[in-house]
């Protein structure tokens, strides 16, 4: 595990001694996150990495996981799924049967932060705890409420209103809702298998296992094979590139075993690469994916990235952040990361995405440019350092009321 | 030597972070924009105008603001966007004056030009208004002289050259930045203190102006 140190000849000197200095001012408050899972999915990935160094800067976080049955997180699943505007029959019992649960949790959760953060909705009922004892609440809200189910979100919102803030990862997702909203934008850690430096045999070895030669330019898209990734947009707009340039394509992600539609897309866009050898269909085994991708994007000429929806789309963070010249859609996440023309292309469409790729591919110092800028921009923006900093800063902003804080 | 001429005060070094909050207001398209501009607090003023400032640390690029940025490159009103852009930030004293302006251009524009009103963006793509919290803290770097003050000017952080020069002025509304308020009024310089005050910090990166604040220092010496 990597010391906050470690992150210093990255971000510089100045970075860690501020994350230090506002830690500071955390001495002697305890924090405590709760979420529903201590293994698998993103929360519970960014916890293992940022308690232990928040504990290291002197912040006394803790984390703690509710248990639930089987039952339960079907229930769950079915309440994030329509809080992401996906249609979901709900009925009436499961209302019922999750305050009842909820009352179980509420009752084996002890409660002993003074400022407590309630991680996605599986434990948000925790809130019915809180009390006039001064102790600070904040739902943090990783997924997108933008176009939840109505129903849904009236359902949890008796909830959330009870918290003293929600924090939510970009505009978009958010809701007009009558109390103090957060915005902390995920990030990406710069020392984890999936971004970190590697040397150029490891880069050959990859490429060498999956049949690409360095021969000609090569674009990829990393994602699953999934409808809303587009890969069948891809290899459209991948088709109109070769027109003029000599390239190859790399499409890449993992085997997601519990997405039955993944096999229908994957053999779509197999159909669609009609055996092109310059087209390179990549499944990853997910116990080689970290190493595999960050060695692939680093041999790519152009990442693409030709979402239709997206949530944040950190996979584009982790492409700048290899100084590559990025081309993707204007949804989710993406715009915040991607400055268009400063920090990488967006586009919106089959034509305007090839088009991109073509610019890059004949400006091969319009291309460096935009990929150094963009490597700066997630320097700044979106590695877990900023991260780090932004929850120091929420910690003592609900301590606080007015926009301009001397501490 | 000029350089190590004591100061009546020190000069302590403050760093600034900044949180953003949502507000829940967001324009689809130019009417909306304005009618909140007029009424969102001025701490989103302040985080609109000075995102692009405090974003780029390395990076030179001519600032802009969010709003020209969403006006002309969003909506597509590149004639707006453009006097938008054109703002000159430095000129103001405080972001009630700079909402004015703000406020003053887009109406102007949209007396002139009456297409502007018929424009609105596709959903996900609407401006949403953000708020921006600062916490300063001071740091351990404390300056006596114009050495030590020149030295400390090189290894603090870019968030605390962000906070003497463009939050001490404008959102703390100080009469100029905390760098040319000391070197008057402690150190008795009016003529360096001027030369710096006199710089549009807001057309350079913050390496950038660090840079260009130090070769001012180093001359002087």
């Amino acid at each position: 595990m990597a010391s906050i140190k470690d992150y210093r000849p990255i971000v510089g000197r100045s970075v860690i001694e501020e994350l230090e200095l506002l830690a500071a001012h955390l001495k002697g408050v305890v924090v405590q996150n709760i979420n529903s899972t201590a293994v698998g999915g993103g929360v519970a990935e960014i916890l293992t990495r940022f308690i232990p160094l928040l504990r290291e800067l002197g912040v006394d976080a803790r984390w703690d996981v509710i248990k639930g049955d089987r039952r339960f997180f079907e229930v769950t699943k079915k309440f994030h799924n329509a809080l992401h505007g996906r249609e979901e029959e709900i009925p009436d019992g499961i209302y019922e049967f999750f305050l009842n649960e909820g009352a179980r949790i509420i009752d084996e959760t002890d409660i002993y932060g003074d400022i407590v953060v309630v991680h996605d909705p599986q434990p948000i009922m925790l809130v019915r705890k809180k009390r006039r004892d001064g102790k600070k609440w904040v739902w943090r809200c990783h997924v997108d409420i933008a176009h939840a189910d109505k129903r849904v979100f009236a359902f949890l919102k008796q909830f959330i209103m009870k918290y003293d803030g929600v924090i939510f990862s970009s505009p978009l997702f958010s809701r007009r809702l009558a109390l103090r909203q957060f915005l902390i934008s995920p990030s990406i850690d710069p020392l984890s298998d999936k971004n970190k430096e590697i040397p150029q045999e490891t880069i050959d070895s990859v490429l060498k296992k999956y049949g690409v030669k360095r021969d000609k330019p090569v674009i990829t898209q990393v994602s699953r094979f999934d409808y809303l990734k587009d890969p069948v947009g891809v290899i459209d707009a991948f088709n109109l590139v070769k027109k003029y340039n000599d390239c190859q394509l790399v499409l890449a992600g993992n085997s997601a075993a519990d997405d039955p539609e993944s096999d229908k897309v994957l053999s779509e866009v197999r159909e669609k690469a009609c055996r092109d050898p310059d087209i390179h269909i990549l499944l990853i085994p997910p116990e080689q994916n970290d190493i595999d991708i960050n060695a692939l994007q680093r041999a790519s000429t152009v990442i693409i990235q030709k979402s239709i929806r997206e949530g944040f789309g950190l996979v584009v963070s982790e492409a700048l952040w290899k100084a590559k010249p990025v081309v993707a859609s204007a949804v989710g996440g993406i715009p915040l990361q991607v400055e268009h023309q400063r920090g990488g292309l967006l586009c919106r469409s089959v034509e305007g995405s090839a088009r991109a790729v073509r610019q890059l591919l004949n400006n091969p110092e319009y291309a460096g440019w935009l990929g150094r800028n963009g490597k700066e921009h997630i320097r700044q923006n979106f590695l877990l350092t900023r991260h780090l900093r932004d929850y120091m800063l929420l910690f003592i902003a609900l301590y606080h009321g007015e926009d301009i804080i001397h501490l | 030597m000029r350089t190590r001429l004591k100061a009546t005060e020190p000069f302590v070094f403050h760093t600034r972070f900044n949180l953003q909050e949502l507000t829940g207001l967001k324009a689809a398209n130019i009417d909306q924009l304005l009618r909140h501009i007029k009424k969102v607090p001025s701490s989103s003023i302040y985080h609109h105008t000075h995102r692009f400032a405090e974003k780029h640390h390395r990076l030179s690029l001519v600032s802009s603001n969010d709003f020209a940025y969403w006006v002309g490159e969003i909506l597509g009103d590149g004639m707006l966007g453009e006097k938008l852009a054109g703002i000159d930030t430095v000129r103001f004293r405080t972001i009630h004056d700079l909402r004015e302006a703000i406020v003053g251009t887009i109406e102007r524009h949209l007396d002139e030009e009456r297409g502007s009103r018929r424009m609105f963006v596709y959903h996900g793509a609407e401006f949403y208004f953000v708020k921006s919290t600062s916490v300063i803290l001071s740091t351990r770097y404390t300056a006596c002289t114009l050495e030590e003050f020149t030295r400390l000017l090189k290894k603090v952080s870019t968030n605390s050259i962000y906070f003497h020069v463009f939050e001490a002025r404008l959102r703390l509304e100080k009469r100029t930045n905390d760098f040319s308020y000391w070197l008057e009024s402690s150190l008795g310089d009016t003529e360096l203190a001027d030369r710096i005050s006199r710089l549009d910090p807001y057309i350079y990166s913050l390496e950038g102006l660090r840079k260009k604040i130090i070769g001012l220092l180093e001359k002087r010496a």
